[in-house]
């Protein structure tokens, strides 16, 4: 066996680089800008040194000896020939200057109280953390700002200027970047510290650059493109420039060319260097491409989104992943994935050979990698890697030994992690065991739709396969679906019985009388084998048929949507229907009393046997709707268009006396504004009495058998298919002018009726006119902009939740602390209960005492 | 509930929460024996401890998820207030959005006072309403009229105010004596009429001067556009638009222990930290109700101690609670990448890397959950 030396990076600290360590941790000086000989072999002293790292295949590193992949790269450094300010350190060289003397380079503090002062800031630093140590510092600098004499040496002090992006003058003149230096190596280090500086790591004088670490060439590969032709990195392009004009500048000052071409060559080196750390600067021009397009250098290389922390650092990539298109197959486990079998035969499980499992595992091996299950690779006890195919098939079955690890194909049962963006919350990446099927999609139970938010009109979904045996049972024991079915959110379930699960359960608890062999035939095809329980009778009850699947024991006392009682005595369900009230997601209730008694699995395996019951109940009834389920009778019919149009009346009534100026206005509020609010009310009322006219009329039909139970839809769509589609409303009113004084030109102008506010009279059935059709549209594309615009919101709002508590955990004492052991909260939401063990944010302790005392006070 | 059943409950004090310990109380029956109730807390007790929260659990991103995965189903618009067209409400995610930022600014400032008992009836509030609400001079003036030939402005007052709200023109006079400098006042019963003092010149300053008055506050409370007297429950309160909680606390007829603004600052400023976070638990659950979500109390909670830990309201912004952080790669995977980096390096800062995000950066497991127990042993 292999032993394995972990190890753990305790800290990483961060700090500047002395021009000696700069020099010291290089491995090459480079002193050429060109970067290849006549042959395409890199320079000596290029920017493509091969001391530098490689990045060609082939070729060996000249530092390390290593190659291609194995050879992190290493730095090196060229000479400036004159200094140059690092342009993110020009705020702390301005500071530095305004508060350092002139002449003795003390801090321009006297040296009473200075002590005191320090000991202030570092505690300052402890008690509420750097920020606001930084901002007491820059207060103190800002308030030294008028000082012009120096407390030591009385020395008379000039102001000194900034003129963005980086030249200092003091008194009008220029100063260069030397004489900064200078003024810099004369400020003590014990005087540092009033700056929140560390002594030991810091001298002002490195802020300037006198040497400029060169990344390795591994940090900025060059691509061959098809031509053949190299193309270089963008720092590659900037580090070119630098030395090009840095020679320039080296050769001109041994000339001794004017000092007006060598300032001009320095100025020009500062703003090559500048741009090789930061190409925003506000002030000054980016540096581009011969075509335009600006470089991309360090700083950007780092920040936003596509940076290298949030896109390479905070977010991984990773192997044994998959992703395709979803579709819902009611027949599998709740926790089951249906996989096709093309996958399963690509993502592999690494099984370590042991003397136990080496014949399960040679039959792998004896399949390869072409039929299914077989296996794709070994990998020997020396840790090389040989893959499984006809040819090496026999040969490794005759070497394979315990200590080798056999990658084979996936089998059911398997773990996996099964994932669906946005991951908004934890449920939306939970583990489910693997099932291999027939087809091309991955196959899901419909009921686990709802905690993804996943539908099946084009949705894809991810999977991963967990490598290790730790990850595999940190994903079976926490994250499996049956773990996650209550949301931590509220403490309710969020997985339930949906659409026709829901539909056919509540048939069958309504209606539905069985002959004894269609119970059972019933039962079995759902999965239900002890039939013991069932009555010995001719004519069962669904009911009974029901309460088959509910465990013995099980007692609860609850409520169906309309409000009526169910009751539920020694697992028998003696009253009232299965509804969504007592199925569905979000609510769920007694699906929650299951859970806290029976526990995860069992729920999770008779929610699976209770919607398999409602779909085997509907393909046996059979149920569809059609367009005659909105049919209505004759006179309730007239009934409805009476209604409306005495409403619409009513409407016209109150424009009358509006126009007569006889309206009374409602208080706080100006005639037109309660015309608005009166016929709106009226509009509504008019709606809702039809809708529930509609509601009485379309007698049990498959809609309303729907809506009812609360599996799809509701009264408000029944309402509008059948009697009237309604008022559309725009933010809460009716629809306003949209062109001049009138809503369509369909319209006169200044028309207040209903019908020219988007007022919809006609019912989806008997279909729209083109004026209501096209108000239906505005709301309908108002709702659209809504949305666009909420999701990036509220997008960017989850973003900054997550990163502002991501590192708040409870401690192994109940007290709540972030990363650095602060005190958030000492007991976990003021009572250290867990939301997702909770009913709805409490405990049921009601439930304990009607079970001990048999009644409960209210 | 019999004195000695309720000793003996209240004996738990410690291994139950206070909360759990009330609700045994309130809902057991009376009927209940010694052996009964001892039952029922043994099994309240077991299961108590049972939905405790583990250790190492990451309540923070539950939190964090809790409230942000919702976010989507939020509405984007405001809501008019029943009675009055200017008084809008902000709601929904734009309202969310400002309580986390800790925005200085609200965008509809209110406060609902109560009144005492004793001044309870409709028309001692409707005075009350009316007394607080913030008149300026431009409210006054009736007609505003110039004359060239004099260089001279009169403005006629709107008398029935000054009658409502118990003022002279003298009054006024007074409190503009100090914006209308450079100019003669005559103070008539029912105008004011200024002159400009020394030569005349433009007819502009004239113009300028009224525009100069107009802002002066001449009665009520500064900041308080609108009030709104309603009824809520049994008694009359008074829906305001803009807040002052300081200056509403000085009437004795306002009840002020139930008192509150909507401003997370204002709280802050006048009630002190403690109030300030229970106001940011009561206005986020107040849209989260509103827009008929369900979330949990604990995690509001959780988000409002983080941001009022220090003692002082902070957002969840870069400026605000993530600037608080310990660690420099936390800091620097938010937002300002460059900026963290920099300042970390000039005071050579140490990242201990003692939360997530860095352990994910270097592909170290993060110390949270199961990745937070370490394991000693011996190899053979």
């Amino acid at each position: 066996m292999m032993h394995y030396v972990h190890k753990k990076i305790e800290s990483i600290s961060f700090g500047l680089f002395s021009p000696k360590q700069v020099v010291d941790g290089a491995s090459a000086k480079i002193v050429t800008p060109e970067l290849y000989d006549r042959e395409g072999y890199p320079v000596d002293g290029g920017l493509m040194d091969l001391r530098l790292g490689v990045i060609d295949p082939g070729l060996r590193c000249k530092t390390c000896g290593q190659k291609l992949k194995e050879c992190p790269g290493h730095f090196g450094y060229i000479e400036l020939a004159r200094p140059v300010v690092h342009i993110k350190f020009v705020r702390q060289v301005m500071d530095l200057l305004r508060s350092s003397c002139k002449s003795c380079g003390r801090v321009l503090f006297a040296d009473a109280g200075m002590a005191k002062v320090i000991s202030a800031l570092n505690k300052l630093g402890e008690d509420e953390g750097n920020e606001a140590r930084r901002r007491k510092i820059k207060e103190m600098i800002t308030k030294g700002k008028g000082k012009d004499i120096c407390p030591h040496c009385n020395g008379k002090q000039d102001p000194i200027k900034l003129e963005k992006p980086y030249n200092y003058y003091e008194a009008e003149i220029r100063l260069t970047p030397i004489e900064i230096r200078a003024r810099l190596e004369k400020i003590p280090s014990e005087d540092l510290e009033l700056f929140g500086y560390k002594i030991d790591s810091f001298r002002p004088e490195w802020l300037i650059l006198t040497v400029l670490q060169i990344p390795p060439v591994t940090m900025r590969p060059s691509i061959t493109l098809e031509s053949g032709e190299r193309s270089e990195d963008d720092l590659t392009h900037k580090l070119g420039d630098i030395v090009r004009i840095n020679q320039r500048l080296f050769e001109n000052i041994n000339a001794g060319a004017p000092e007006v071409i060598i300032e001009d060559l320095w100025d020009l080196l500062q703003y090559h260097v500048t741009t090789f750390f930061d190409n925003e600067v506000p002030q000054l021009p980016p540096a581009r491409h011969r075509g335009g397009q600006t470089l991309k250098t360090l700083a950007a290389r780092i920040s936003s989104k596509e940076g290298r922390i949030r896109h390479n650092l905070a977010g991984k990539r990773t192997d044994f992943s998959a992703r395709t298109v979803i579709s819902p197959d009611p027949m599998i486990e709740l926790n089951e994935v249906g996989i096709p079998q093309s996958m399963a035969m690509t993502l592999t499980i690494p099984e370590r050979v042991t003397e136990w499992n080496i014949d399960y595992l040679k039959t792998y091996v004896q399949n390869g990698s072409k039929k299914y299950p077989g296996a794709n690779y070994v990998i020997k006890a020396d840790g090389r890697r040989k893959s499984v195919s006809e040819d090496t098939k026999e040969e490794i079955l005759t070497e394979l030994v315990p200590g080798y690890v056999v990658e084979r194909h996936l089998i059911n049962g398997d773990i996996s992690l099964f994932n669906r963006q946005p991951s908004l919350h934890r449920m939306s990446m939970m583990c489910h065991r693997v099932k291999v099927l027939p087809g091309r999609t991955f196959r899901l139970n419909p009921a686990v739709c709802n905690p993804y938010n996943a539908d099946f009109d084009g949705d894809e979904m991810n999977l991963h396969i967990p490598q290790t045996e730790e990850a595999r049972s940190e994903a079976r024991v926490l994250m499996l679906v049956d773990t996650q079915i209550i949301s931590p959110r509220y403490g309710l379930s969020v997985v339930g019985c949906i659409q026709d699960a829901i539909t056919g359960n509540y048939i069958l608890t309504k209606e539905l009388v069985l002959s004894h062999e269609e119970a059972v035939d019933l039962l079995f095809a759902c999965g239900v084998d002890d039939l013991s329980r069932l009555p010995h009778k001719d004519k069962i009850d669904g009911k009974e048929v029901f309460s088959m699947v509910l465990p013995a024991d099980f007692g609860y006392v609850g409520k169906d949507k309309s409000g009526a009682e169910v009751k539920i005595v020694n697992g028998i369900l003696k009253t009232g229907v299965m509804d969504k009230a007592n199925l569905g997601q979000e609510s769920g209730l007694m699906l929650r009393n299951i859970y806290e008694i029976y526990g995860a699995d069992f729920t999770a395996r008779m929610l699976g046997i209770i919607s398999k019951l409602g779909i085997a109940v509907l393909t046996r009834r059979g149920f569809s709707i059609g367009l005659s389920d909105m049919d209505l009778s004759a006179e309730s019919i007239g009934e409805i268009q009476d209604l409306l149009d005495k409403s619409e009346a009513e409407a016209m009534k109150l424009l009358d006396q509006f126009n007569a100026g006889k309206l009374e206005a409602l208080p706080g509020r100006t005639v037109r504004e309660t015309l608005e609010v009166r016929i709106l009310e009226v509009l509504n009322r008019a709606r809702n009495k039809t809708g529930d006219l509609a509601m009485k009329q379309v007698k049990d039909s498959s809609a309303i058998v729907m809506v009812r139970c609360g599996s799809r839809g509701s009264s408000l769509n029944i309402a509008q298919m059948t009697a009237v589609v309604g008022q559309q409303a725009l933010r809460g009113r009716r629809i306003d002018t949209g062109y001049r004084g009138r809503t369509l030109p369909y319209f006169k102008k200044q028309d207040l009726s209903p019908m020219a506010r988007g007022f919809v009279r006609n019912n989806f059935k008997s279909g729209l006119n083109p004026s209501e059709f096209f108000f239906g549209a505005m709301t309908g594309r108002d709702a659209l902009m809504d949305t666009a615009l909420r999701t990036p919101k509220s997008g960017y709002l989850y973003r900054r939740l997550s990163n502002a508590m991501q590192d708040l955990k409870v401690e192994y004492d109940g007290s709540v602390r972030d990363a650095s052991g602060k005190v958030v909260q000492y007991s976990y939401g003021e009572d250290g209960l867990d939301v997702a063990r909770t009913k709805n944010g409490v405990l049921d302790v009601k439930r304990i005492i009607l079970q001990v005392a048999g009644e409960v006070k209210e | 509930m019999r004195k000695e059943h309720e000793e003996f409950v209240d004996s738990f004090e410690g291994q139950l929460p206070p909360s759990i310990i009330a609700e045994i109380k309130d809902t057991c029956p009376a009927s209940v024996t010694k052996e009964q109730l001892k039952e029922i807390v043994e099994l309240t007790l077991g299961l108590y401890k049972h939905c405790r929260v583990n250790a190492g659990e990451c309540v923070g991103l539950v939190s964090a998820e809790s409230i942000g995965e919702p976010g989507t189903q939020m509405t984007l618009n405001t809501f008019h207030f029943a009675g009055v067209s200017e008084m809008n409400v902000t709601t929904g995610l734009p309202r969310i959005i400002e309580i986390f930022d800790a925005q200085k600014e609200i965008k509809t400032p209110m406060m609902e006072i109560y009144m005492k008992p004793s001044h309870n009836d409709l028309e001692k509030v409707k005075k009350f309403a009316i007394k607080i609400k913030e008149v300026v001079f431009g409210d006054f003036g009736a007609e505003y009229v110039l004359n060239i030939f004099e260089q001279s402005m009169t403005i006629k007052l709107n008398k029935a105010l000054l009658s409502e709200r118990g003022l002279s023109s003298k009054d006024l006079a007074a409190a503009v004596k100090v914006k209308s400098k450079g100019f003669n006042m005559e103070v008539g019963n029912d105008f004011l009429t200024f002159v400009h003092k020394g030569k005349p010149e433009e007819i502009r300053q004239l113009y300028d001067l009224r525009e100069k008055m107009r802002p002066v506050k001449i009665d009520g409370l500064k900041g308080i556009t609108q009030v709104l007297p309603v009824k809520r429950g049994d008694e009359y309160i008074i829906l305001t638009l803009g807040t002052n909680l300081e200056a509403i606390f000085e009437y004795p007829e306002v009840d002020i222990s139930r008192t509150m603004s909507n401003d997370i600052h204002e709280v802050y400023n006048v009630l002190g930290i403690e109030a300030a976070r229970q106001a940011v638990i009561n206005e986020v659950f107040k849209v989260i109700e509103s827009q008929g979500l369900n979330i949990d109390i604990r995690h509001i909670m959780l988000v409002s101690d983080i941001m009022c830990i220090t003692g002082a309201v902070k957002g969840i912004t870069r400026y605000g609670v993530v600037s608080e952080k310990a660690s420099v790669l936390a800091r620097a995977s938010f937002e300002t990448p460059i900026k963290h980096l920099i300042s970390a390096a000039l005071e050579s800062e140490t990242d201990r890397l003692t939360s997530v995000v860095e352990n994910v950066m270097i592909n170290q497991p993060v110390p949270l959950g199961t990745g937070l127990p370490g394991l000693i042993t011996k190899l053979k």
